[in-house]
């Protein structure tokens, strides 16, 4: 188990350095259509060949792999953020404070977050600037991907509240924020690290869901989403395999989030 | 009045040879379940296919000479400067449960169609094209129906309007068409079976039609329906997406046959709605001719042809495709891709270009964007074009796909949107029926919709040729008018036309007497001659 999630480490390790080398690593600009190599097969020129509009196909997967990861792990920190805050607040002073975070919660699970993003769409300004509404795309998963985290956190921060340490600290004298930031915040360290690792790969997929349904990532930005959106044409496969690269890359880097940390750890 | 042509005749021959094959099942596929058997209620693709196949009509339109040709009715006669047409009914017919028809049946459909708060899409059609109507019948085999406004070319319409009894009965237990409904597998496929009674017959007597049932398989992925198709379950497939099309023309037995273009248009075009959520500096450059003339000629259309719908479109010059062989006007041709005339435009209205960003007198960087439907991926792909093509003369486009509903809302009701990329789907061939786009007053008038006076000169003009097609009586006055119209359009460029894709079919080797035609319904609109070879389906399995 330690050599697979070595390498899921490493293969993760990989996918940050090239998503961040993106533009140092990429062949061409990932928006430049060069219109007489349409659809090219892999060729020194473009490694992975080229799109339907003669896009080189591996400058795509490198800003895509960027885009997805980075813009993934974002709003996976702050939906655990998020999550933390609330379950924090819940969890240790109960009462109405819980009742209310925990209505809160359930209006957020509740949400049909998928007409929220396409009300939210709706509602740009006409001329928002790709990054900004890729950003904005984020933000909404995180704003509403954060309300399942918080259940868990809440509960753990329950048990901890009632725990012996946290009763003789109280004992001691300590106060709200001392117990709160030095006593259970500490100890909650591997459940927000689980919550973390299962929020990334979730907005990941998400946003490769958007994408299929041409709501993801805007074009010409490239992402995960919607460069699977082409394998909805399943017989081209077969005459052009390297197509598959952004799955192969999604069910890598996935498959390793899955694997990056102790089993126990995400049963906590 | 009847126009056979040769190979109608002998396709007749081929099918009367196929004829007689107990197994005669004619199999394709819908994408979705009807939503309803009533063919008046008709308004999405899958419920006008069974009306097509189960409705008799007064006139039907021959998709291969364009032309109407007479069915139920025998003949007719336009009267009163086109405000009166007086059919006479054939004799002798009688609808699939073996009850007469007569005049009564046509007069009690037009009126059920016309009666105030009927959901009817027929109706809609007949009301902006004639206005009121009034049907009365002239004696058992005599109707005529009166209109208040002139209309010429009406007859074409009442192509689409299936007569249904006069008598209390649901309209799919008694139809005058080929087949009738025999059973409805909600979620899996529609049989039709054989009209016994139908009441045409071939040019040796023998009563049609050739086939014995059509299966309308609900398959729910193109992907899979091709797939089929490829192994022999599926007789035909209709409206193949091009990359599928180019795949499957790889192989030669494949059946893939390109129709050529489509009477539908794919096309942008600049809100210029005086009263739109829109900034006053960029309604100024949507509303100049030469603004709106630079972007069409920067647009580079073959490039959209060639990499978009993989060679299977044409350029558009405007909304009327060469597939309209009546109404086409050959003097407009689609303005060809030049970034100098573009620039040169653009300096005439007074644009300037710095080498990387186009700015307007008042310093303001051209920068717009454009909406358009969310999962089209032919529409991303122009999008995408369109956007590198503007950018070498400086226009950054901001290209926004938004959901359907959205779309719809934002250029009908709210106007909250700069630029658009849609189509105008056209199933009639009589540009009658697109009024409501090329009228400044009408509720579809894209650029700027239902306006109380028209806006500019030229829109005048457009208003005054189409009320003046609307009254001619001959078809060459509407044919100047209208040619008239389309050179203004082209002119004034108030929508860019991109191109008309191509209608691509693939058609199995087992389907006989199949006349395909770039007319919708594309495949079948001969369906009473078509038959299936089993034997030939058999080799195919």
């Amino acid at each position: 188990m330690k050599l697979i999630r070595v390498i899921a480490l490493c293969i993760l390790v990989l996918a940050t350095a090239v998503s961040v080398g993106a533009d140092l690593l990429a062949p061409h600009d990932y928006t430049e259509q060069f219109r007489l190599h349409a659809n090219e097969a892999p060729s020194r020129s473009f490694p992975l060949g080229t799109d339907e509009l003669g896009r080189d196909r591996l400058s795509r997967l490198l800003q895509g792999t960027r885009i997805s990861l980075l813009c993934a792990a974002g709003a996976a920190f702050l939906a655990t953020g998020a999550a933390g805050v609330i379950g924090l607040v819940a969890g240790y002073f109960g009462g109405w404070v819980d009742e209310m975070a925990g209505a809160i919660t359930d209006l957020f699970l509740s949400l049909p977050w998928l007409f929220a993003l396409l009300t939210l769409r709706v509602l740009f300004p006409l001329n928002t600037s790709t990054g900004v509404s890729t950003g904005a795309t984020f933000l909404l998963l995180a704003s509403v991907g954060w309300a399942p985290s918080a259940r868990v956190i809440r509960a753990s921060v329950a048990n901890l509240r009632n725990s012996g340490s946290i009763v003789y600290a109280r004992a001691y004298g300590c106060g709200n924020t001392h117990l709160l930031f030095i006593h259970i915040l500490p100890n909650l360290k591997p459940v927000l690290s689980a919550q973390f690792w299962i929020l990334m790969p979730a907005f990941i997929l998400t946003e490769a869901n958007l994408g299929v349904l041409g709501l993801g990532i805007n074009e010409p930005a490239a992402s995960w989403g919607n460069m699977l959106a082409e394998l909805q044409n399943y017989q081209r496969i077969p005459e052009q395999p390297w197509i598959l690269a952004p799955a192969l890359s999604l069910i890598l880097v996935v498959g390793s989030l899955q694997f990056v940390l102790p089993r126990r750890n995400i049963w906590q | 009045m009847a126009i056979m042509t040769r190979n109608f005749l002998l396709a007749l021959a081929i099918g009367i040879c196929a004829h007689g094959d107990p197994t005669m099942e004619l199999r394709f596929a819908i994408h979705a379940g009807p939503k309803t058997f009533d063919p008046l209620l008709a308004t999405e693709e899958v419920s006008e296919m069974i009306r097509y196949l189960t409705g008799g009509v007064l006139v039907r339109f021959n998709r291969q000479t364009q032309q109407p040709e007479p069915e139920l009715a025998t003949s007719w006669k336009v009267s009163d400067q086109g405000k009166r047409i007086d059919f006479v009914l054939r004799r002798n017919v009688t609808f699939s449960d073996g009850t007469p028809f007569s005049a009564a049946d046509v007069v009690a459909t037009m009126r059920r169609m016309m009666a105030p708060g009927m959901p009817s899409a027929i109706a809609d059609l007949f009301r902006s094209a004639a206005g009121e109507i009034r049907t009365e019948a002239n004696g058992p085999n005599g109707v005529s129906v009166f209109f208040s406004t002139p209309a010429t070319g009406l007859e074409r319409l009442f192509d689409q309007l299936a007569i249904s009894p006069a008598r209390r009965v649901a309209p799919e237990s008694a139809v005058l068409g080929p087949f009738m409904l025999q059973e409805d597998k909600s979620g899996q496929y529609v049989l039709l079976k054989r009209n016994p009674h139908y009441w045409k017959t071939s040019a040796t007597g023998e009563r049609l039609p050739y086939l014995n049932s059509i299966r309308l398989e609900i398959v729910g992925n193109r992907e899979t329906e091709l797939l089929r198709f490829r192994r022999g379950e599926l007789d035909f497939v209709d409206k193949v997406e091009p990359e599928a099309f180019e795949r499957l023309s790889k192989d030669q037995h494949s059946g893939a046959l390109d129709l050529g273009p489509s009477l539908d248009t794919e096309f942008l075009w600049f809100n210029q709605k005086t009263n739109a959520p829109v900034p006053d500096y960029k309604k100024k450059w949507f509303q100049s001719r030469l603004f709106r003339q630079a972007i069409s000629v920067a647009t580079n259309r073959d490039d959209i042809v060639r990499l978009v719908y993989r060679g299977y479109a044409h350029p558009a010059a405007g909304f009327i495709s060469r597939a309209n062989k009546l109404w086409f006007d050959s003097k407009v041709s689609p303005p060809a891709h030049d970034r100098q005339l573009a620039l040169k435009l653009l300096q005439e209205d007074g644009f300037r270009f710095d080498g990387r960003t186009l700015r307007d007198r008042g310093g303001n960087a051209v920068e717009f964007s454009l909406i358009t439907n969310a999962g089209s991926k032919t529409r991303t792909e122009t999008g995408m074009i369109l956007q590198q093509d503007l950018m070498k003369i400086g226009i950054r486009l901001n290209f926004l796909p938004i959901e359907f509903q959205s779309l719809v809302e934002a250029i009908t009701q709210t106007a909250r949107y700069e630029a658009c990329v849609l189509s105008l789907t056209n199933f009639e061939i009589d540009p009658n029926t697109q009024m409501n786009v090329w009228l400044s007053s009408g509720t579809h008038h894209a650029w700027n919709p239902a306006q109380a006076k028209p806006a500019t000169a030229w829109e005048a003009e457009i208003d005054r040729l189409a009320a003046l097609q609307h009254i001619a009586t001959s078809a060459s006055a509407r044919k100047r008018a209208f040619d008239s119209i389309q050179e203004i359009l082209a002119e004034q460029a108030p929508i860019i036309f991109l191109v008309h894709p191509d209608v691509l079919v693939a058609i199995s080797p087992a389907l006989r007497n199949a006349m395909p035609s770039p007319l919708a319904p594309h495949l079948y609109w001969n369906i009473e001659y078509l038959s299936i070879s089993d034997a030939e389906r058999g080799r195919k399995n």
